[in-house]
């Protein structure tokens, strides 16, 4: 087998392993939280009995173990079952809210990363000059705000001072795809704002570690003009970094946006695991939960392919 | 002469007189043609409802565990889309009396046993069919089975025997009870076909709107229903109810004129909102309010001179004025305030008073170690800094009381209920017998403040099956004095519904009884615009 397909296929099933044991860890997590999910729904209108109805009638009354395999065997046969606060189909739920997330992580991730690399680069040539100065005062400024804080000053900015969009980012069946785009324009600066520091930074840092190195100093004395030292012999060395850096803000655009998403009001999969987590809804916080940690897994499989193809060492090993 | 004016005024809305008749009664009492003229078209346009457009609600209080099923409703947005799609037979009006919807005519025996409701002809689902008065009684029975979870269940349990026969339905009480229709207007008890029994979250009803299409915690449309048998309501061509749980994305919503009209405006920002002019701010007192409990059964507060003491600790307008921004009135240390019918308002309003707090506190007897009162900032908004305010003019009296702050996290399984002392809120009932029977009964299940009292039980009952007004008003009164001086209730202050709406929405009135117009503005608002 050729050596990058063996890894491939490595990580793949140590992926597979490492989901396993995330769903124990979720299922162990939300049985240690207080309460179960008869009193989370009941709240202040608790009884005893009812309490006890309500629990015989989703199951809870059966020991942990036997839910968590039942579950297991469920998932393994393609039925994430259904919710326990609100008997919703959970696979149907999920499903258009997957699709919202993954629409603005790709509508933010579109413009943030060919974004951040080009200001890595401009910052990277003009490195101690004004360009990088601006780019790094600007950059490390928007990553410092709290997302939310991000989010209000847009809302007042855009939406009462400019009013040129809506502040509430709800997306319909019924919108077209520029409705939508105009929809979630809002939420989409915001990430952008909170995620180019990071890969910008890393561009910067590891294009000015490559620029140190003999082949780069040749290249200036051939004659080429900096930016094309930087473009042609530069960066393919500084992928590597890059990449995985790229895949971490990825990862983070589909996993960790539910401020925002609570804050502009956007139906993704963010808000629909922190309600049904306060509302102790397991089936549906091991599913999203999986969904997540897969996302996870896939983009770090990925990072490290792609370090590895662009890195001729690691393609050829000896 | 103005009083002429308004009746004139009050004919002109109603259509019942012509613009020349208007005018030439008016001229007639001296008024000049020309202003008279504007009179008419003011009086004509201010209640003449508009129809069309979509008329848009922001409503914070959605999860997307939300479910159609009326039975589970809790917060306030399902209440909202409760109260949309669905019709109980009775409503509360604004000024707190029993009006008839799907029950055209309400009556009971003398000693309030046996009531009878008489089901309007030809009322039509969404989905088809007319009103029976079986679907009456299947809907009333699902709610009583523990099964269905029903948020109702407190009041149909109340019921021990159901019939139907032709459009009369006919219940019969475990005991006797006075507001019986009251507590038949609770929204959960919206009437469903077969009761809902086969599917109860098919949100197929009998409301002036039908519902579109659903998101549970994201948005809900609606298109008026063409067969709705009641032409005064349901006035825009559809309605929709948005959640958006973010205070400031609400506002900046309703700012935008992105939604018509939001609930919970925050106090903080009402003086921010008042300088835009297309943003009225509405306010109307409730029966909501905030309270510390205190378990009477549990040393230390078995012992009444110390609850007595905190009582007389508690400085409540400081309250009303800091945490509900002065949107809100003083409690009284029982549950009741004007909102609700048959409230004495001669009952003295405790005051703060920091020597008798100390008097009651030493003659308690109580060792000085730290009184513990627990709370989390969900316990009721501003919980944290009212328990602040509490602890502060407590201990002014020489009162050791301490804060012990708890995640909102489990909050009401772990402490609510269990703790001896604790922060919580009421949403307030329609009527007196509900509230103290839901909670200040010895033997009710809610008895958060586990208060036994064989007098105050003995009087409840008696209001009860008492059909006299005067003479319940008077029990009323007694039963607060006893649950003011000797219960374990601490009740600060009640909460108003602040809320806001857009200019261009008519026909918005004050409606004490529940948020947004006691959840019925999408049906009678319209849009001017």
């Amino acid at each position: 087998m050729h050596p990058v397909l063996k890894l491939v296929v490595q990580r793949i099933a140590l992926g597979l392993l490492l989901l396993l044991a995330v769903s124990a860890v979720i299922f162990l997590g939300v049985e240690a939280l207080p309460g179960d999910t008869a009193q989370a729904i009941l709240g202040q209108s608790a009884t005893p009995v009812a309490l006890e109805n309500l629990r015989a009638e989703m199951g809870l009354d059966r020991p942990p173990l036997e839910r968590y395999l039942s579950w297991l065997g469920g998932v393994l046969t393609g039925d994430l079952g259904t919710a326990l606060s609100n008997k919703a189909d959970i696979a149907q739920s999920i499903s258009t809210r997957l699709g919202n997330t993954l629409f603005l992580a790709a509508a933010a991730a579109v413009i943030a990363v060919p974004l951040a690399i080009l200001l890595g680069l401009v910052a990277a040539r003009y490195v101690g000059g004004w360009p990088d100065k601006l780019i790094s005062g600007v950059t490390l400024t928007t990553i410092s705000l709290p997302e939310f804080v991000a989010a209000y000053f847009v809302i007042f900015l855009l939406t009462q001072v400019f009013p040129i969009f809506q502040p509430v980012s709800m997306v319909l069946p019924g919108m077209g795809f520029w409705g939508k785009l105009q929809a979630i324009a809002l939420p989409v600066i915001v990430l952008v704002m909170v995620v180019l520091a990071h890969m910008m930074r890393m561009t910067r840092a590891a294009i000015l570690n490559v620029m140190q190195s003999a082949y780069v100093e040749t290249a200036e004395l051939k004659g080429l003009s900096p930016m094309q030292v930087v473009w042609r012999h530069a960066l393919p060395n500084a992928v590597a970094p890059v990449v995985s850096v790229v895949m971490l803000n990825l990862a983070y655009l589909v996993v960790g946006v539910v401020v925002v998403e609570v804050v502009f009001s956007y139906n993704a999969l963010g808000k629909y695991l922190v309600d049904h987590v306060t509302k102790r809804d397991l089936p549906v916080v091991q599913a999203v939960g999986l969904i997540f940690a897969a996302v996870y897994i896939f983009l770090n499989v990925a990072a490290d392919i792609i370090a590895i193809v662009a890195n001729p060492r690691l393609r050829h090993p000896k | 002469m103005s009083d002429q004016l308004d009746q004139m005024i009050a004919r002109v809305r109603k259509g019942a007189m012509t613009r020349r008749e208007f005018v030439g009664r008016t001229t007639a009492m001296g008024i000049s043609a020309g202003l008279a003229g504007a009179l008419f078209t003011k009086a004509a346009h201010a209640e003449e409802p508009k129809k069309g457009g979509i008329l848009r609600a922001g409503v914070a209080g959605g999860e997307s565990t939300n479910s159609l099923d009326p039975a589970l409703a809790a917060s306030d947005v399902p209440y909202m889309i409760n109260r949309t799609w669905g019709e109980t037979l009775v409503d509360v009006d604004a000024n707190g009396a029993v009006e008839m919807r799907i029950a055209e005519e309400v009556s009971s025996n003398a000693d309030a046993t046996e009531w009878k409701f008489k089901i309007r002809a030809g009322v039509e689902y969404h989905g088809g069919g007319t009103v029976t008065a079986d679907d009456v009684v299947a809907t009333l029975k699902r709610h009583t089975d523990e099964k269905s979870q029903s948020g109702a269940l407190g009041i149909v349990q109340g019921i021990s025997e159901m019939s139907a026969e032709g459009d009369m339905v006919t219940l019969k009480m475990v005991s006797a009870n006075a507001d019986l229709p009251f507590l038949i207007a609770d929204y959960h008890l919206a009437i469903q076909p077969g009761g809902g029994v086969d599917n109860p979250a098919a949100g197929n009803g009998t409301g002036a709107y039908k519902i579109i299409s659903s998101e549970p915690g994201v948005i809900t449309t609606f298109e008026r229903f063409a067969n709705y048998w009641d032409s005064s309501r349901g006035h825009a061509d559809g309605v929709e109810i948005l959640t958006i749980n973010d205070d400031t994305a609400r506002t900046a919503a309703i700012q935008s004129g992105q939604v018509h009209m939001i609930n919970r405006v925050d106090p903080k920002i009402v003086a921010l909102l008042a300088g835009n002019t297309d943003v009225a701010v509405e306010q109307v007192g409730g029966p909501g309010h905030y309270v510390f409990i205190m378990h009477c059964d549990k040393a230390p507060f078995d012992n009444n001179d110390l609850r007595m003491a905190l009582k007389m600790a508690i400085n409540r307008q400081e309250l009303v004025d800091k945490v509900l921004g002065g949107y809100g009135s003083r409690g009284n240390d029982f549950p009741i305030n004007g909102s609700y019918p048959l409230f004495d308002d001669s009952i003295p309003q405790r005051e703060y008073d920091a020597a008798a707090a100390s008097d009651f506190y030493k003659k308690s007897g109580h060792d000085g170690s730290p009184i513990i009162l627990q709370v989390a900032p969900g316990a009721f908004p501003g919980a944290v800094d009212a328990a602040n305010l509490f602890a502060a003019s407590a201990n002014a009296a020489g009162i050791p009381l301490q804060i012990k702050l708890e995640p909102d996290d489990g909050y009401w399984a772990n402490v609510w209920n269990v703790a001896p002392f604790c922060a919580s809120y009421w949403g307030g009932r329609p009527v007196q017998d509900q509230m103290y029977t839901t909670a200040y009964l010895s033997t009710a299940e809610w008895n958060d403040t586990k208060f036994k009292n064989a007098k105050f039980d003995e009087l409840l009952l008696a209001a009860k099956g008492e059909l006299d007004a005067a003479k319940r008003k008077g029990i009323y009164s007694e039963m607060a004095h006893i649950l003011r001086d000797e219960g374990g209730l601490i009740c600060p202050m009640f909460n108003d519904w602040v809320e806001g709406r857009r200019a261009e929405v008519g026909g918005w009135i004050a409606e004490p009884a529940g948020t947004l117009m006691n959840g019925t503005a999408l049906n009678k608002c319209w849009l001017n615009a």
